[in-house]
């Protein structure tokens, strides 16, 4: 056992391997990673083509960069951070008016208030997760700010830990916590809009 | 919500329905919801929705083979295709 398979520990990938230009090894990595990726870039961007450009890249990055990758991160949040800052590029190249990831966000007293107050949670489960309730589920992420929607889908799609996502991203933790917070009250507006109005449907028999 | 106190709580509510916030805060936060409707229909709904998320992705996902073929041959991994 080498030395940087121990760095790299819990991860079957030798460093060793993927540096020396090890093509088996870099398919693997590849393999192992390559649907979490695309998710990320897919749920970003909500758009298949964008999203296997950010994948073709951000796979192409690692490749070229491997030899300077010092293994103190592990290799999977090292290619989230690529793969992520692959599309928030797209992200700002495509709307260069919103928000990017270095910008601030709003004070802290910036906290919307809940208007939704509705409790649909009594809604049976094939309701929530039919296929317009999914639909729903997407297009509501799709309506999150940048940088709050990177944040979210790390921590509760690709379950990232605070720690993880705030190394990711180059942020602190309590900017993680505060941007997944915000991030998870707008869906639950959102999806509070959508739900409540689908009971008053099923209460009207349709 | 028009509360103070509602608002003051707001931003403690993701940690908490994590069951990460801080005791204190996490007491304050019960105290609030045993007398507060609202709060308590904003804590249901936001636990629901962070649990639909959770639920749709548990499912794993794999890329489409079509997009791997593309993946592997833009990397010059072309060659492997065929073992795998």
């Amino acid at each position: 056992m080498s030395d940087a398979r121990i760095q790299v520990a819990q991860e079957p990938f030798s460093l060793e391997a993927l540096r020396a230009g090890d093509k088996a090894e870099f398919a693997r990595l590849v393999d192992a990673y390559s649907a979490r990726l695309y998710r990320l870039a897919l749920k970003m961007l909500g758009n298949p083509q964008d999203a296997e450009d950010v994948l073709q890249e951000a796979f192409l990055k690692a490749l070229r960069h491997l030899k300077s990758f010092d293994g103190r991160s592990r290799l999977s949040t090292w290619l989230y951070r690529i793969a992520a800052n692959e599309a928030l590029m797209v992200l700002r190249r495509k709307h260069a008016d919103t928000l990017s990831l270095d910008e601030p966000l709003e004070t802290e007293d910036g906290e919307q208030e809940p208007v939704q107050i509705v409790d649909w949670c009594c809604l049976p489960e094939q309701e929530l997760l039919s296929s317009e309730g999914r639909r729903r589920m997407d297009e509501a992420i799709e309506r999150l700010p940048h940088s709050l929607r990177v944040v979210f889908l790390l921590r509760d799609i690709e379950n990232l830990s605070t720690a993880e996502t705030a190394e990711t991203l180059g942020l602190s933790e309590v900017a993680v916590k505060t941007r997944l917070s915000r991030a998870r009250m707008r869906l639950r507006e959102d999806l509070s809009a959508y739900y409540s109005e689908r009971m008053e449907r099923m209460s009207h028999g349709a | 919500m028009a509360h103070e106190e509602c608002r003051h709580l707001l931003g403690a509510l993701s940690d908490y329905v994590d069951g990460e916030a801080e005791a204190a805060i996490c007491a304050e936060i019960e105290r609030h919801l045993a007398e507060c409707e609202n709060c308590r229909v904003v804590v249901d709904t936001l636990k629901k929705t962070v649990y639909l998320y959770h639920d749709t992705v548990a499912e794993p996902s794999e890329i489409p083979a079509e997009v791997r073929q593309r993946l592997y041959k833009r990397l010059d991994l072309d060659d492997l295709l065929a073992k795998s």
